[in-house]
């Protein structure tokens, strides 16, 4: 926004001094709506044309040519479809809550730096915003549960809120392990921090020990806060029958799913910023060249997060809810604080070499024990007392 | 060598064998795209009758002789032989209608028949507006070429072929046998090898 600020305002030197100010504001909102949105649409064809494949079949080619006009064909069915709204629903509160869904999920895109110089709002507490935000998005499920007056809604909107809620933990601890390690909040700091190096990649976060670990970690985190597969206990399409997004039809169902979608792709915009160098790459430089490219970077790195998204979709069976809860605070959690003793030793440690073997002894060996610790028990022979 | 999180990654690797395969491998992409692909069906798929003709429509094989009107269980055959003017009846049908909503392809018709005229047609797309008489095919319909035959089921259609040829030649050598021409200097006249019948067992075989 800066940037733009700067640019525009040389060109209205002698206007009004809003002129500016508004159109500063307006380009980044614009930009964030008309990239992201279209990702949005385009990441559902992908991830549907995808699992397709990985299921030996193909995915949606009928529409266009490869069913590139899926996306639309879809928003035009959703617009469509009758709004019904249960009888005895709270009606404020059914109305809301898919707008509620969506709103945090667009905010979170403001913290994103996209290209090198281009974020759409440089706040110097960035991360910070970013995951008090993503929160909100909890009282969105909730709400969407309660409204529609419907028991098994509201027994998906409790486990959601559960999930959510202990998945926040860990991911917020491994992102602290980061703010640890750069010493600020903003996300622009974050990324600056890992350029340079060889070819603007061996800095990056994720080829350090504690930087692996806590990649791990948020993108974990980040799955099960935006509740997808193998997370997806609210929304499991063979459980509850749609868990809390039951009631819903027509244009908020399809406001619910773009919660859902977006908080994937801004979560794995903020991975790719905190973790994997942002838009960082080789060739990213100052001046118009470099930037193009960083761009490129960042929008690469971007898709390839949502790629491994939609790969894990894939592949992994859903997890129950006693082994959600479990592997967050039994196992995630223990790791994040053993992450950031081990950022704390890399900090205060002189020597590269030794913080290098340190940290991965110590995340190593506590990896080995957390897993042996949470090992499911060995059902053993039974043995009889009075056998005769 | 098994860590925590070893058989999520050796799931990963099987659906990325799976995703990358799929555009290599006709195995890992099973879909046949109705309707622009069909499925090929084995040759002894089958569904409904159809009466085979050798050339042209009106040298078809079937003389209306009714067996497989009779023999069929649940009655979808109704013939009529055609007859000329002085009401001698003509060795061909008139009507021959099959209801192919009451037929059972249990394929009795085709074994019964002395003159291999009745086969069974494996084609599947037959839906019709309408539940009762749209159902019924007529003759006009259920003529089809040998060489359709050949194409649907090419075994059975060889073997049939094979058997009527020696049947045919059998049938000329004792029509040239019967008149013998004084001497028996024509030697092996009769047809000291009855050749065996390589088509499969027809009930009524002997057609003379």
């Amino acid at each position: 926004m800066e940037t733009v600020y700067q640019l525009v305002a040389k060109w209205f030197a002698n206007k009004p001094a809003w002129m500016p100010l508004a159109i500063a504001i307006a380009v980044p909102i614009l930009f964030i709506l008309a990239v992201y949105l279209l990702i949005f649409a385009y990441t559902t064809l992908v991830e549907r044309k995808t699992l397709g494949r990985v299921q030996n079949r193909y995915g949606p080619n009928r529409v266009g040519r490869w069913g590139i006009l899926q996306p639309i064909a879809d928003g035009i069915k959703v617009l469509i479809k009758e709004d019904i709204v249960p009888r005895q629903a709270d009606k404020f509160v059914h109305f809301l809550a898919p707008v509620i869904a969506v709103i945090p999920s667009l905010l979170l895109f403001s913290v994103v730096p996209v290209a090198l110089g281009f974020v759409p709002v440089n706040l110097n507490i960035g991360i910070l915003f970013a995951f008090a935000v993503s929160t909100a998005s909890v009282l969105a499920l909730f709400m969407g549960g309660w409204a529609s007056r419907n028991k098994f809604s509201l027994l998906g909107a409790m486990r959601a809120v559960a999930q959510v809620v202990s998945y926040e933990v860990p991911m917020v601890l491994a992102a602290v392990a980061v703010v640890m390690a750069v010493g600020s909040l903003s996300t622009v700091a974050i990324v600056e921090a890992q350029g340079g190096g060889f070819l603007n990649v061996s800095n990056w976060f994720v080829f350090r020990p504690w930087g692996f670990v806590g990649f791990v970690l948020f993108a974990i985190g980040a799955m099960a806060e935006s509740g997808r597969t193998p997370f997806d206990i609210p929304e499991g399409e063979s459980e509850i029958v749609a868990g809390y997004h039951t009631e819903y039809s027509g244009f908020k169902f399809a406001l619910f799913q773009m919660g859902e979608y977006l908080a994937t792709i801004a979560m794995a915009g903020i991975t790719v910023s905190m973790f994997l160098g942002g838009y960082y790459g080789p060739g990213t430089g100052p001046g118009f060249l470099g930037g193009l490219i960083s761009a490129f970077w960042f929008f690469l790195k971007l898709g390839a997060m949502i790629a491994l998204n939609i790969w894990i979709r894939g592949t992994w069976p859903r997890v129950r809810v006693d082994q959600l809860m479990g592997f967050a605070w039994k196992i995630l959690l223990p790791m994040s604080l053993i992450n950031i003793v081990a950022v704390g030793i890399w900090h205060y440690t002189a020597s590269k070499a030794l913080a290098w073997i340190v940290t991965a002894i110590i995340l190593t060996v506590s990896y080995i024990l957390l897993a042996k610790l949470n090992a499911a028990e060995t059902i053993e022979k039974r043995t009889y007392r009075y056998v005769t | 060598m098994g860590f925590l999180g070893k058989g999520l990654l050796d799931g990963m690797v099987v659906t990325a064998r799976n995703f990358i395969g799929s555009y290599f491998d006709k195995e890992r992409l099973v879909t046949i795209q109705y309707p622009e692909e069909r499925m090929e069906l084995p040759e002894n798929s089958r569904t409904f009758p159809f009466l085979v003709y050798d050339g042209t429509p009106d040298r078809l094989r079937c003389t209306a002789c009714k067996i497989c009107e009779t023999e069929c269980p649940p009655q979808c055959i109704y013939i009529v032989m055609d007859r000329d003017e002085k009401g001698k009846p003509r060795q061909r049908p008139k009507i021959f209608d099959i209801d192919i909503s009451v037929c059972m392809q249990c394929q009795i018709c085709v074994e019964v028949c002395p003159f291999d005229a009745i086969k069974m047609d494996n084609d599947y797309e037959k839906s019709q507006h309408g539940r009762f008489n749209e159902l019924v095919t007529h003759l006009p319909d259920l003529l089809k070429p040998n060489e359709y035959y050949h194409k649907v089921k090419p075994t059975e259609a060889s073997k049939v072929d094979a058997k009527l040829k020696a049947e045919a030649e059998k049938k000329a050598k004792k029509a040239a046998g019967a008149k013998p021409a004084a001497a028996p200097a024509k030697t092996g006249a009769p047809p000291a090898a009855t050749e065996p019948s390589p088509a499969p067992k027809a009930f009524g075989a002997s057609s003379g």
